[in-house]
């Protein structure tokens, strides 16, 4: 069966390869996408939308339906997760633990005993036990303000940089996690709660699509920005760069959502109580 | 481009791609993909689509990897049934 298996992959193998024979050489000018289909964008981009980066005005503007639905299938695949791992009503551990720390002596504290309160010198720690590590939380609490900054620069400064929504999006998600790395999950729960992370997965994909219906409402295309030119008072071309701008906000924040929603679910096996 | 630099990358992605599917371990497994995407990473900046190669950086060789150890670490040495 192996032996099998192995035939077949090579077989198939092969054909693809041999296949892509057929194709253009790379970055042939004589090739049938260079010569009708980029030409096109190359010329008139910069003209029609005022957006330097030729590839976000293709995707979120040209090809906008295209990225719309990426946006869902991101949004599904987060919710897909949730449902999936996510484990309803309280699971109790046998035991918690807890650190003084002045001494930094663990305690470890059956489920039926009286926890000592939360305060300045207790804390609670995961049952993998977790040494304290000053080096590790200080210098993750300077790195994640700046990763949070260039993310943000990263969605707004799509239009004339590589990047955009979605790695803007996964560089703030990334930002959330490395905090929750670095202290623990709980303490990430009181920043970005699970009700909240799912509820802006869902916000992302509904600016969007809203950012959307406006030209169908002002009497345009679907997805058609230049319409939105009556609602801020400027020229199509402007209103398309900023219908840019507002759907990558969306994908941005729909993309930051799921990243932390499926890092919630996989860290903690779906209870919610500790993680990695 | 200088095709000593692209042929060496494109070795390492096979031998990372090969690599991981064959190891043993799993964690070794994540971190020999995050290799793979990061060099995949590399391979399309050579060809000049910079914004798929941000993207493979953030997605591929970061979030990705970051998931797949967190999964790790909830796994336990010998299956349970």
């Amino acid at each position: 069966m192996k032996t099998l298996g192995i035939i077949v992959v090579l077989l198939f193998g092969s054909l693809l390869i041999y296949c892509t024979l057929d194709f253009p050489p790379w970055g042939d000018p004589q090739a049938p996408a260079s010569m009708h289909v980029s030409p096109r964008y190359i010329e008139r981009t910069m003209q029609e939308t005022s957006v330097p980066n030729i590839v976000t005005a293709v995707l979120a503007d040209y090809r906008g339906y295209d990225t719309m639905f990426e946006t869902v299938v991101i949004f599904t695949a987060g919710v897909a997760c949730f449902f999936l791992l996510r484990i309803f009503g309280r699971i109790e551990s046998e035991s918690r633990m807890y650190r003084h720390i002045p001494t930094g002596i663990t305690l470890r504290i059956s489920k039926d005993a009286e926890p000592p309160r939360e305060s300045r010198e207790f804390e609670r720690i995961d049952l993998a036990w977790v040494p304290y590590d000053v080096v590790v939380k200080t210098s993750c609490r300077i790195i994640v303000p700046f990763c949070q900054l260039f993310a943000l620069y990263v969605i707004a400064h799509g239009h004339h940089s590589p990047g955009g929504g979605f790695q803007g999006g996964v560089i703030l998600g990334a930002s959330v996690i490395l905090f929750a790395i670095s202290n623990n999950m709980r303490l990430s729960f009181t920043r970005i709660s699970e009700k909240m992370a799912v509820l802006l997965c869902g916000l992302g994909v509904l600016i969007y699509a809203v950012t959307g219906a406006l030209g169908t409402l002002l009497g345009s295309n679907y997805l058609d920005y230049g319409a939105l030119s009556r609602l801020f008072g400027v020229d199509p071309v402007t209103a398309r760069s900023l219908g840019i701008l507002f759907v990558e906000i969306g994908v941005g924040i729909t993309v930051m959502a799921v990243i932390i929603t499926l890092y919630y679910n996989l860290a903690s096996a779906g209870r919610h109580d500790e993680g990695l | 481009m200088i095709w000593q630099i692209e042929l060496v990358v494109l070795l390492i992605v096979i031998i990372c791609g090969i690599g991981a599917i064959t190891v043993k371990d799993l964690l070794g497994a994540a971190i020999l993909f995050g290799a793979y995407s990061f060099m995949m990473c590399l391979l399309w900046a050579i060809m000049g689509a910079v914004d798929v190669a941000f993207t493979e950086a953030s997605v591929g060789a970061g979030v990705s990897t970051v998931l797949f150890v967190a999964t790790v670490f909830r796994t336990s040495r010998r299956t349970k049934d």
